[in-house]
């Protein structure tokens, strides 16, 4: 598959040597890359490696320290996205840029609106939309509002945006992060259209089983250097893996056999509605145990989300019982279930986990800084607390070493999951929940945190996996329920699940 | 209008800090707006936007007169009870508008500001009363009672050659200072506090109770406002006019939070600034000058203060990308 169109001849996009320095901090050294027509080509690094700034600079949002930049062989210089976007390069950027009130056409063509004298021309503008959407099969309602649509619509809204743009090389940064596996297969495909029509695309990503299925070469970076270029066919996704990290990775978890004991959390008839007020949890009903690990496998959108925002107080139920160790905390605040046994690592790491203008440290006392050990009659113990995260920096290996007095938004994704792991198991509670606990992590920081959850597990507390990666489920429940349309659909043990199976029951097939 | 701006400058410059007279002037007028920069920042610091110390301070300073005219009690009781009831005032007024936000969601911005007007009426309406109102021909109260003033002693006055209405307010708002520093940079109340100004979702998850901190910080940031309107009462005036428009003490102290960033030794030392420039600037109309100069250069102040929070915010993110 891969290879198909790369035409090796012209070459769309080279940076040559390519230095960017933030002050003392070298985020490039020395990056070379080179883009065929027609090519899809990934790079491929460890959060914080430097891509991002690499692409950036491309886009025009950097300019590089030194080194040079080539567009159709042709030596350019780009000072502005607005350069870029002149020199043929389009960016979707991880987080979209879409005005939500707004139609897809007018998404679309802002900033460049077709006009009939001074006023806009909406139905020209429309016209040329449905043109360009036809042509690279990305199909799309014009006007629907971006409010309304889903996430991966919305990601071909900002595709097509960039091609209206007339970008000859599309940069799409972790384009997957928030798609579901279908997506993703959909994504693809449209990146071979793309490509076949002699567009290349910039690929910047983490998940290599993404390089290997869509990808003709990939560049790896790794602490800012360049490592190397290579051919995807070529290589295995260990290979791919342990050039990124610099080391051997683990993909298979460690996992001794334990047999569960005692319930700890029982969830009994659960109702509850989401946001809008449509009742989106109807009559879930599930148990943990000590020593085992529940995984809830399912699509985005089936209710897993409130269930853990019950579970954890944020919501309100309207019918249903959540007992941990007994006890009912449904409908009580998240203080009380704490109290109780539970502990969290929360979806969205920045809203919930953290609290990014806070340091490591005034994070990792979150629930406990009335605790003695912290304060005394309402004054904080800064020293107690400052040595605290000094010994969890240490020992969950959080970086940079000296960030225990850094704001916790200085750090990169993977080590600010860190800050939560080292927060959430240090609790010591009998339940820990997981909510897409390596969403957005690299390989490296992906084992890691899959090895504290496993060891969670073999000191016998009960943890509840909820995610949206079906490898994650596999490869580290005991036993997996399956979640569809607000209920547990099916009910199976670890070792004998398999993707079918479990991809038949999240559609809401039955269990065969 | 042909007045050289270097002799008006001059004239800001010795009308402030030309004689200790002057400078105790200027100490005078930057008291208050030490305490409603400190309300405010307060409130900034935690996430809420009080832009109500204005009725804060007013409600403070009628509850401050009321007692200092009915009560008689000798100075030892009589000036800490309305500096006590000035405070409970203020935070009342605070926490009212915090209970119609945390309750039913009412933006605090509004309300405040309606709050505002409620307490300027309300003490108007105070003030008519014939218990309080004067039983001169002044639209004013009686004046409270000598013992509740809290002017510097006569001799001491005389012997610096300081404002006549020099008082011991400066040494409250240095107090005030400290408090409001420890307060939130060391206790866990500050934590819990700022934790819920900076990301209410967190705060919640983490089991911090997001609705009660909103009220305790408005009821503190609201009996600070109020204990600054009572210094105003007792240090100055020791009555209250009939208002024909609002004072902006609260709204200038949004002005001296910004100046100092929200830290409350800023705070205290942009008060002192916003103080002398409110002192010198009533000295430029000796030249012809128009003091409304005063308030071009505090914009201009404030303004680039807002400006370098924007370059700080652009850095910050650029920074964000590698790290």
């Amino acid at each position: 598959m891969a290879g198909r169109h790369v035409d090796m001849d012209h070459i769309a996009v080279e940076m040559r040597n390519i230095v960017k320095k933030f002050g003392d901090f070298v985020a490039n050294d020395g990056i070379n890359l080179t883009v065929h027509r027609g090519e899809i080509h990934a790079i491929l690094g460890e959060n914080g490696a430097g891509k991002s700034t690499l692409m950036n600079q491309l886009y025009g949002m950097y300019t590089p320290t030194s080194g040079e930049i080539l567009i159709d062989g042709k030596p350019t210089v780009i000072d502005s996205p607005k350069t870029a976007i002149h020199a043929g390069i389009g960016m979707v950027h991880q987080h979209f840029m879409l005005v939500q009130p707004f139609t897809i056409t007018e998404n679309i063509v802002l900033g460049m609106e077709p006009v009939n004298g001074i006023k806009l021309d909406m139905k020209r503008a429309r016209e040329s939309v449905m043109e360009i959407s036809q042509r690279y099969q990305l199909a799309i309602d014009p006007d629907a509002r971006i409010e309304d649509i889903s996430v991966s619509m919305q990601q071909r809204v900002e595709i097509l945006k960039a091609l209206y743009r007339g970008a000859q090389t599309l940069i799409l940064d972790e384009p997957t992060a928030s798609l579901t596996p279908q997506e993703i297969v959909e994504l693809i495909d449209i990146m071979h259209n793309l490509t076949a029509d002699g567009k290349s695309i910039i690929l910047i990503t983490h998940k290599l089983k993404e390089i290997k299925a869509a990808a003709d070469f990939c560049t790896i970076i790794r602490l800012g250097k360049y490592i190397a270029t290579v051919n995807v066919a070529d290589v295995t996704e260990g290979e791919l893996a342990s050039m990124m990290v610099g080391r051997n990775v683990n993909f298979q978890v460690e996992k001794p056999p334990k047999e569960p004991g005692e319930v700890v959390l029982e969830v009994k008839d659960l109702h509850g509605v989401d946001y809008r007020g449509v009742e989106i949890l109807k009559g879930l009903s599930l148990t943990v145990r000590r020593g085992e690990i529940l995984g809830i496998a399912g699509i985005d959108g089936n209710g897993q989300t409130e269930m853990v925002e019950i579970i954890t107080g944020l919501r309100k139920a309207t019918q249903g019982q959540v007992l941990v160790n007994g006890v009912d905390v449904c409908n009580r605040p998240p203080r009380v279930g704490f109290d109780h046994g539970v502990s969290s690592i929360p979806a969205d790491r920045q809203k919930h986990g953290l609290i990014l203008e806070f340091s490591v440290a005034e994070n990792l006392i979150l629930q406990n800084f009335r605790e003695p050990e912290f304060s005394h009659r309402g004054i904080l113990n800064k020293a107690a607390i400052q040595a605290h995260a000094e010994a969890a920096v240490a020992k969950y290996d959080i970086r940079p070493k000296d960030c225990a007095l850094h704001p916790a938004g200085t750090l990169s994704g993977g080590n600010q999951q860190k800050v939560i792991i080292a927060r959430e198991v240090g609790n010591d509670k009998d339940l820990l929940i997981a909510v897409n606990p390596t969403r957005g992590l690299d390989v490296g920081a992906i084992e890691y945190v899959h090895k504290y959850l496993v060891e969670q597990r073999n000191k016998g507390k009960a943890v509840l996996l909820v995610s949206f990666e079906l490898d994650e489920i596999l490869n580290l429940s005991d036993r997996i329920d399956t979640i569809y349309g607000g209920r547990i659909v099916g009910s199976m043990l670890g070792d004998e699940a398999d993707e079918n199976t479990l991809g038949l029951m999240m559609a809401g097939g039955k269990k065969a | 209008m042909g007045i050289s701006p270097i002799a008006a400058y001059q004239r800001l410059i010795t009308g402030a800090f030309g004689s200790t007279r002057y400078l105790s002037y200027c100490i005078v007028y930057a008291t208050p707006l030490i305490f409603t920069g400190l309300a405010v920042a307060f409130s900034f610091r935690t996430g809420v936007f009080n832009i109500g110390a204005e009725g804060q301070f007013v409600v403070g300073s009628m509850a401050a007169c009321v007692v200092g005219i009915l009560v008689p009690a000798p100075s030892i009781v009589l000036i800490p009870l309305c500096f006590l009831v000035a405070a409970l005032a203020g935070a009342l007024w605070g926490v009212i508008v915090g209970f119609l936000k945390t309750r039913f969601g009412i933006n605090e911005v509004l309300s405040m500001i309606m709050f505002n007007w409620i307490a300027f009426y309300l003490s108007n309406y105070i003030a008519d009363l014939d218990i309080i109102h004067s039983t001169g021909s002044a639209e004013a109260t009686k004046n409270v009672a000598d013992a509740a003033m809290i002017l510097l002693p006569k001799g001491l006055i005389d012997g610096l050659s300081l404002a006549p209405k020099a008082n011991w307010g400066i040494f409250l708002a240095i107090i005030a200072t400290v408090i409001v520093y420890v307060v939130i940079n060391k206790t866990t109340t500050g934590y819990e506090l700022k934790a819920v100004g900076f990301n209410r979702s967190a705060a919640e998850y983490g089991g911090i109770n997001v609705n009660r901190s909103i009220l305790l910080a408005l009821a503190i940031s609201g009996a600070l406002a109020g204990i600054g309107g009572a210094t105003q009462l007792l240090g100055q005036g020791g009555r209250i006019s009939i208002f024909t428009a609002q004072e902006n003490f609260g709204f200038q102290g949004i002005s001296v939070a910004l100046i100092g960033a929200s830290n409350p030794v800023g705070v205290f030392f942009a008060g002192l600034f916003y103080g002398a420039l409110k002192y010198g600037g009533t000295k430029l109309n000796l030249i012809q000058a128009p003091s409304e100069v005063i308030d071009i250069i505090t914009g201009t102040v404030v303004f680039f203060i807002a400006i370098s929070h924007i370059f700080r915010i652009r850095v910050r993110k650029g920074g964000r990308q590698h790290g």
